[in-house]
């Protein structure tokens, strides 16, 4: 299974990759959505529905996968009508791997963004509203623009942290070379094998040099932003 | 004409108004702060609900609480400059100009684009952030954002609260400019009577959250109740009249106001200028009989109209001067040694140099 010739590295590098971005772009509409209702919706359950926002935040992830496990596996509630209608299976699958990730990363993501919309100036929304702005324009036009710092930095920050995402991946998806096998859990599992030292140690550095340059590039693209943004 | 009746309960604070405004025209809404002013102009723009309010503008209503009826704001065309500009920072000048301009294509054009830059200079910032603005240019751009979304009404929510009286300065004649060649109808909220003096048409008296007189402003500065606002000190008719000659060298004038010719402390205004002035009731000098050899300027023949206690323990004479009202505070001393009476004939003495800079030019009437 491991090999010296650097296609282990490789293979859990892209995956992580892939997992990391399809983890993203899967939950970055529904972070918005969510950060939006806790900031400027009122209804009732509000402060139940942020605890369960930020309930991955706090859960072993090990139980997130497990609980994914109950729900989304085939013969789970919403796993069975996903496979049977419209052909979706979750589990063991890098989909699955990604779906583990967004969940675990999700609070991460939703804190970046509540925060900039709370620091959206309301006053800009009614000058908009004035100006013939309805609803969705301004929220278009006005808000999701000033947002954007707060929503790269979420999303930069769910990316490298969902690189490295490892209970919720292993429980819900396993650890499959080529399909789920994502750096942490190669690393795992070089470390797991006799002769795996130096592979783990690549990885680790790897995952280092990704962690470091993922955090940079936030800041970098958040200080661009504000700079656009006249801040 | 635009018709607003509205209450709104806060805690601590009610507002029980109901007052008309010419369209066109200037009304102020004067009062001190938390009498209740901005909150009177966010019912009209529709931002906030009343508790029961109706509001018509000539012929729409937008709101009516009775019948169920509240037109959103994005579709009542009115057009709000606030007290700080709320410039959107994500764009440019331009970009902050065309936002409402571009949502108000459909409608009647009340003003052009290129009339609007050229009003309030705004060619050189265009391509701007608002970030990189001054307070005031900062102030003229939220004033052309707001008249480009082509509104049926303009309301300015003391536009110039944020700047120093420097900037003030600077930007009253922007508005003063608009004013004359714009016509959209303004409701503009003011605490400074002076800015009042300079742009407004109408005035509504506002104080606790209740109206206390509405109509010109010429009548309103008569008022009694105007002085509950800015204080007896700075009472005093307001009278418009026109430039017959100028003495450029002396930095005088002669004004037609009613029948009567008024000397004024004023420069660079061409002859056959309207202008509008403030007579401060403090500065004017009461005499029964015909005086020589003093300074004054003008000694205008009137008659009593009415002696008030002004409540602050002054007295208030109310004069005839050639069809002009003017009002005089003077002391309970100086009326008993007068005997004023309604119906006496007084001179009216008003120095010219009292004048100076309660003086301001008016639109010539169209």
């Amino acid at each position: 299974m491991i090999d010296s010739t650097g296609s282990a590295e490789l293979d859990a590098l892209r995956l992580s990759f892939e997992v990391a971005l399809r983890s993203v772009a899967f939950s970055l509409p529904l972070a918005v959505l969510a950060a939006w209702l806790l900031t400027r919706a009122r209804f009732p359950g509000r402060l139940l529905f942020d605890a369960f926002v930020h309930l991955p935040l706090v859960l072993p992830p090990v139980a997130v996968g497990y609980l994914l496990l109950v729900l989304f596996g085939t013969r789970g509630v919403l796993g069975g009508w996903l496979r049977d209608h419209l052909g979706i299976v979750l589990p063991f699958t890098t989909a699955g791997a990604a779906l583990a990730t967004a969940v675990v990363t999700f609070p991460l993501m939703v804190r970046a963004i509540r925060l900039s919309l709370e620091n959206v100036d309301r006053g800009l929304e009614q000058a908009a509203h004035t100006l013939g702005a309805g609803a969705l324009d301004r929220f278009v036009t006005v808000t999701l623009p000033l947002m954007l710092p707060g929503i790269l930095a979420g999303a930069v920050t769910a990316f490298a942290a969902g690189l490295g995402e490892f209970g919720a991946v292993i429980t819900f998806a396993a650890n499959i070379p080529g399909v789920t096998r994502t750096l942490p859990l190669a690393l795992y599992t070089a470390m797991q094998s006799p002769h795996g030292d130096a592979l783990a140690l690549r990885l680790a550095l790897l995952s280092l040099g990704l962690a470091l340059a993922g955090l940079l590039a936030s800041e970098l693209l958040v200080r661009r932003v504000r700079v656009l943004l006249g801040r | 004409m635009l018709q607003v009746a509205a209450s709104k309960r806060y805690e601590g604070f009610t507002l029980q108004a109901q007052f008309d405004a010419p369209t066109p025209g200037v009304t102020a809404l004067f009062g001190r702060s938390g009498s209740g002013k901005t909150t009177l102009i966010n019912i009209i723009s529709g931002l906030l609900p009343a508790d029961a309010a109706r509001v018509q503008l000539d012929d729409q209503v937008l709101t009516d609480t009775q019948a169920g009826i509240h037109e959103p704001p994005e579709r009542r065309h009115i057009g709000y400059v606030f007290q700080e500009p709320r410039l959107f920072p994500h764009l440019t000048v331009s970009g902050n100009l065309n936002y409402g301009a571009r949502r108000a294509r459909q409608r009647p054009r009340v003003v052009a684009a290129d009339e609007v830059i050229a009003l309030l200079a705004l060619a050189p910032l265009l391509q701007r952030r608002p970030h990189q603005l001054s307070g005031g240019e900062r102030q003229r751009v939220s004033l052309g954002r707001a008249l480009l979304a082509q509104p049926r009404l303009l309301l300015l929510d003391e536009p110039f609260a944020s700047l120093d009286a420097a900037r003030r300065e600077e930007l009253l004649p922007y508005l003063v400019a608009l004013r004359d060649r714009v016509s959209i109808p303004m409701v503009y909220v003011s605490h400074q009577f002076d800015e009042v003096l300079r742009l407004a048409t109408h005035v509504v008296l506002l104080e606790a959250g209740r109206v206390l007189a509405h109509g010109p402003i010429n009548e309103m500065s008569l008022r009694a109740e105007l002085q509950s606002i800015v204080g007896p000190e700075h009472v005093g008719a307001v009278v418009d009249g026109v430039v017959t000659r100028l003495d450029e060298a002396d930095g005088t004038a002669e004004l037609a106001v009613g029948t009567g010719t008024l000397q004024i402390s004023l420069r660079a205004v061409p002859v056959g200028t309207r202008v509008r002035l403030q007579l401060l009731a403090r500065d004017i000098i009461l005499a029964v009989q015909p005086v020589q050899g003093l300074s004054v300027r003008n000694a205008l023949a009137s008659t009593v109209l009415a002696v008030d206690a002004d409540g602050y323990g002054g007295i208030l004479v109310r004069l005839d001067v050639g069809g002009a009202t003017v009002l005089a505070r003077i002391t309970q001393a100086a009326r008993r040694a007068l005997h004023l009476r309604p119906g006496d004939a007084v001179w009216t003495l008003v120095k010219a140099a009292s004048t100076r800079g309660h003086t301001y030019p008016l639109a010539p009437r169209s």
